[in-house]
């Protein structure tokens, strides 16, 4: 308590202490209320408004009755839904992991004594500034099947002799999806890490070095343990962004082709918004929550948890 | 140092004597080359494609577009302006980039506010409970918006708002503001006591205090929570997407997919003229300010 509750002490007194303290939280209060009413209003009650309405059967513009669980009920049985689930976990592991191993190596690379080091760091940035929706259409340009500029490269180069389908084979709409969220999620993956490198000293590897250790011991034991808790928070952002994708599938597929790249996202906006069956959207939200509070642990406590064995081995 | 220390126990006997290796000031020019600046290039290349291809579509003539087999794609001969003339003259784009403008800055007006106060309020004046609103605040952080646009819905559309920019403007401070109060907390807890405790004793209110001393010394952090909010909100896609339905209410990134794609190839150049035009704000914006915002982008995950 160095703040101001020591100056009124010995400034005013004990009256003047008692006032403060009375008003402090009165204050609190009233700066506290814009924030706290909006957040309230439109992220609080939302937040269970969902949950409630996905145990109605709301439709759009008619406030709809509770009906238990048979939203849920339905969606077990839905195999569309099962494989928006699928899709969801899958586009969420292969994109996280390969977004974490490409945004540290790039990290590594921008952390070295290079020329231009601002420019190039202004330049990674440019995918994560540019709005999501309008570079995926570039991507859906570019992955177009009659005129992609990847399969005239390609055939020109002579290493295949058809066309690519990008969006319109199952797997390949996924794969593509994958890669255009990993060219975006990148830059900020690498620019965080960056951060988290510049403030590990460089005596440490300086002297590591001298000690004999090489280029991946210095890595493996100065720089990840140093880096382990940005990393934790970078991740959890990451898979959290990653698993609630929604722009990016919307603007290149819509789920298509045979619903084969719908998100759990782009599915609830396709069954609440366009079908206009809110409570069945709201279930697939709700059913979003628990995956979600999951990836936030794994991604959070097993990371926190190696840093703490870290720490016992150095004991 | 125990880490060091480990490390050279393990490795005493072998590699003594290459003691270069790792140091990357001593690392010779070829090598260099091949570790540091080859995946270097090739990642930027990539990062940077998807640009270069949309520029060079929103000025190819549609008849390059589309004849693969004499022109080269990967260039353009006789550029042309059309695609961009058709846009802001033939089409409602100025109308979609002045809505998105409008909401992005009201909301983040508001943001900032609200933002500012609740920071204020949580680093300085420690009402009680104020370590817990601070960790409800980091958790609203983590609320997605796709969890939430359904209900959202039917309560902007019970409040009549559905299809009004008001109802952006309202919605969109809460992606804003648990970031810009992280981020602004962060800032406030660098600025000195004893100014704030100076001002105290010569009489001033905490709301002089405020706008007076803390406001002024805190504006690299303002610039940043500013310019972040105003990319959240020109970036934001599901929400403008759920509650504006009629064209002359849309935001850009809404109104050039619904808009613009309808399956006619003869529209690619229009469709990249609109995605470079509504990238470019964000992007002068931020050539201008690229060390504010990495630090705002570093500075609040570091937290």
């Amino acid at each position: 308590m160095t703040d101001a509750t020591a100056i009124a002490t010995t400034a005013g007194g004990r009256t003047t202490w008692e006032r403060l303290r009375s008003h402090r939280d009165w204050l609190g209060f009233w700066f506290m209320a814009p924030a706290a009413a909006i957040l309230i209003l439109f992220l609080a009650y939302p937040l269970g408004l969902g949950v409630w309405l996905s145990f109605t059967d709301a439709k759009i513009g008619r406030p709809g009755h509770f009906i238990g669980l048979d939203n849920y009920d339905w969606l077990s049985d839905d195999s569309v839904f099962w494989g928006s689930v699928f899709f969801t976990c899958f586009y969420t592991l292969v994109a996280s992991s390969i977004k974490f191993a490409i945004g540290l190596y790039l990290a590594l690379l921008l952390n070295k004594n290079l020329p231009f080091k601002a420019l190039l760091r202004s330049i990674v940035l440019i995918p994560f500034v540019v709005p999501t929706v309008l570079s995926a259409i570039a991507f859906w340009w570019i992955f177009d099947s009659q005129f992609s500029i990847i399969s005239w490269s390609l055939v020109k180069l002579g290493l295949i002799d058809r066309y690519i389908d990008f969006l319109g084979n199952p797997w390949n709409a996924r794969w593509c999806l994958i890669f255009a969220n990993i060219w975006r999620g990148v830059p900020f993956v690498a620019i965080t890490l960056l951060a988290g490198l510049q403030t590990v000293s460089p005596s440490l590897y300086e002297a590591a070095t001298i000690d004999g250790a090489s280029r991946w011991q210095n890595f493996r034991h100065i720089t990840y343990p140093l880096l382990t808790p940005i990393i934790a928070v970078v991740m959890t952002f990451s898979v959290l962004f990653t698993f609630t994708d929604f722009q990016l599938i919307w603007a290149m597929t819509r789920g298509g082709p045979v619903n084969a790249t719908h998100l759990m996202a782009t599915l609830s906006f396709q069954r609440a918004i366009l079908g206009g069956s809110l409570g069945e959207g709201a279930a697939i939200s709700t059913a979003m929550i628990p995956f979600l509070l999951a990836a936030i642990m794994v991604s959070w406590f097993g990371l926190q948890k190696r840093k703490w064995q870290q720490g016992g081995d150095n004991d | 140092m125990t880490e060091v220390t480990n490390v050279s126990e393990r490795l005493s006997s072998a590699h003594l004597a290459d003691a270069s290796e790792g140091m990357s000031y001593l690392e010779s020019l070829p090598r260099k080359v091949v570790t540091t600046w080859m995946p270097l290039t090739l990642i930027l290349i990539v990062l940077l494609f998807p640009f270069y291809w949309m520029v060079l579509t929103a000025v190819k003539p549609n008849e390059q577009l589309i004849d693969m087999t004499h022109f080269n794609p990967f260039f353009v001969v006789g550029p042309t302006l059309d695609h961009i003339s058709e846009l802001l003259f033939r089409s409602q784009y100025p109308r979609w980039l002045w809505n998105t403008t409008y909401v992005s800055v009201l909301a983040t007006f508001i943001s900032l506010i609200a933002s500012v106060m609740a920071a204020y309020a949580i680093v300085r004046l420690r009402f009680s409970g104020a370590q817990t609103v601070g960790g409800l605040i980091f958790l609203a952080y983590l609320v997605p918006p796709s969890i939430l646009f359904i209900p959202l819905a039917a309560i902007v559309q019970s409040y009549g708002l559905f299809n009004s920019p008001m109802a952006l403007v309202l919605v969109y401070p809460t992606i804003l503001i648990p970031f810009s109060t992280w981020l602004l907390m962060g800032y406030f807890k660098t600025i000195p006591f004893e100014l704030e405790e100076c001002a105290l004793i010569d009489g001033a209110s905490r709301l002089q205090i405020l706008t007076k001393i803390i406001l002024p010394l805190a504006v690299p952090g303002l610039i940043s929570a500013g310019i972040f909010s105003l990319t959240l909100c020109w970036n934001e896609f599901i929400y403008a997407l759920t509650f504006i339905s009629s064209t002359e209410n849309k935001t850009v990134p809404v109104a050039i997919v619904t808009n613009f794609v309808d399956g006619d190839i003869y529209h690619w150049g229009a469709l990249m003229a609109g995605a470079l035009v509504g990238s470019l704000p964000l992007i002068i914006l931020y050539s201008f300010f690229v060390e504010y915002y990495v630090s705002a982008m570093t500075g609040a995950v570091k937290e």
